[in-house]
């Protein structure tokens, strides 16, 4: 059994919070800068250089990338052999407390849907434990802003519908996104579980490397197939006209019901923000 | 070639802009959002004044980030305007000349940009930390318990962005696309 104290998970999650925010992945930034020098059209070209020229700033003067330093998704894989010393949960949310009032992030968080009123320190996070083998522990912290959440869809498909259903369920998702959610957009899909299990694929989607592709072959041609497709709908870069739609489209997915296809989009915008650390 | 662009922004101004043109905006602006435009039109709705003038204004959809170190102010990119939509046409009645986010806007809020000559600009999504160099002044003019969402009067310099939607209806999310299709065939 191996111990770890609370205060350690808060101190590691306030500097992931802060990290996200200002320093873009390096996969990200590499696929900005691949589609900026192969971008044909003048006015997306411009625009994907100014974003290029946005994270620069950000990572330079440590400050956030943009204004909506979103919720804070927190994913723990936590060792079954691990035994945490004080309350976790309330150590998680004590860390985004610290790092978003800390690092100057912007509190977006409102204590319930129907009255509104901000918490003022951007609690709750929003957790998602998973239990593995071992000893280990795994932070990621995911900062997710609500212009790209927003446009994400989710329908229960029919297996009649099968892959024709699925792919035209992912292109109707970007098209009716527009351009709404900042593209160049990434696009995280989830096929198969449950209602919910199909929504947490595709969140977790948007959490994999852009350079890593689904270690299914056939699920890593159908993510190479969408990414072009997807770009030849021509939507550009803040929907102005463009070669550049998406960065990549990330695809998971897990057993299901016979009578079901469940399939969720959920949509992250340029600036897709993720940090992980392992305690 | 960008086209200047100076608060206040008068009907003059605002015809000769045109969609897909880029601008960059400098002067007054005021910012609200979702929270802030609610409470514009309810104070509209009872034919009281607004915290501005709203005739010939500019506002900008943003949420801001606090400001950090020296900042004036924090990362401060636009939001989705189709949130605003249902209250833009009340303001631009007010005689609001310019509004600036980012995404669609809805038949209605067209249909009053046309009606009282008013265009939309889009900045660029996701480059707050950019486009919050162009503000030189921020203050909290009202609504301060909103937080990111209080309304605040900016003063601007150069700060970019492209005419979307012309006071004639041309909007560049169909042009720009169409055209872009078109030059690929």
């Amino acid at each position: 059994m191996r111990e770890i104290n609370a205060q350690d998970i808060t101190a590691a999650v306030k500097r992931l919070c802060m990290e996200a925010n200002s320093y873009l992945p390096g996969d990200i930034k590499e696929r900005i800068c691949k589609c900026y020098e192969n971008e044909p059209w003048d006015l997306a070209k411009n625009i994907l250089g100014i974003i290029k020229e946005n994270y620069e700033i950000a990572e330079d003067k440590y400050v956030p990338i943009c204004q909506d330093t979103g919720v804070a998704c927190v994913f723990l894989e936590i060792g079954q052999d691990v035994h945490i010393n004080g309350n976790l949960e309330e150590a998680i949310h004590q860390g985004v407390r610290e790092g978003y009032i800390e690092g100057c992030l912007r509190k977006s968080v409102v204590r319930d849907p129907l009255d509104r009123v901000n918490t003022t320190d951007n609690t709750p996070a929003m957790i998602y434990y998973n239990i593995v083998p071992g000893d280990g522990l795994k932070l990621t912290v995911a900062p997710k802003g609500f212009g790209s959440e927003n446009m994400s869809q989710i329908k229960m498909l029919k297996p009649s519908d099968g892959l024709e259903g699925v792919k035209a369920f992912i292109l109707k998702a970007v098209e009716d996104a527009g351009p709404n959610p900042c593209p160049p957009i990434v696009v995280g899909v989830g096929i198969g579980g449950t209602f919910d299990k199909a929504a947490f694929l595709a969140k977790k989607a948007l959490m994999r490397d852009t350079n890593v592709r689904n270690a299914d072959p056939f699920y890593a041609d159908l993510e190479n197939e969408m990414l072009e497709k997807i770009n030849a709908l021509g939507i550009g870069p803040q929907g102005v006209g463009g070669k550049t739609t998406a960065l990549a489209v990330n695809i998971e997915k897990m057993a299901t019901h016979i009578a079901g296809l469940p399939v969720a989009v959920n949509i992250n915008c340029h600036v897709t923000r993720h940090k992980s650390i392992e305690l | 070639m960008e086209k200047r662009v100076t608060t206040p922004l008068t009907l003059e101004q605002v015809k000769d802009l045109k969609s897909g043109d880029s601008v960059l905006i400098s002067g007054v602006i005021y910012t609200a959002r979702d929270a802030a435009h609610k409470r514009l039109c309810e104070l509209a709705a009872q034919g009281k004044p607004l915290p501005f003038d709203p005739t010939d204004s500019v506002v900008y959809f943003v949420g801001p980030a606090p400001a950090k170190g020296d900042q004036v102010i924090g990362s401060a990119g636009p939001t989705t305007s189709y949130r605003m939509d249902a209250y833009s046409p009340t303001l631009i009645a007010l005689g609001q000349r310019g509004m600036i986010g980012k995404g669609k806007r809805s038949p209605e809020v067209v249909a009053a940009m046309k009606e009282h000559g008013a265009v939309y600009f889009g900045a660029i999504g996701g480059a707050g930390a950019l486009l919050s160099r162009c503000i030189k002044k921020a203050e909290i003019i009202a609504y301060e318990d909103l937080g990111a969402e209080a309304l605040r009067r900016l003063e601007v310099e150069d700060l970019p962005a492209f005419v979307i939607i012309d006071c004639e209806g041309n909007n560049l999310y169909e042009t720009g696309r169409k055209e872009y299709l078109e030059s690929i065939k």
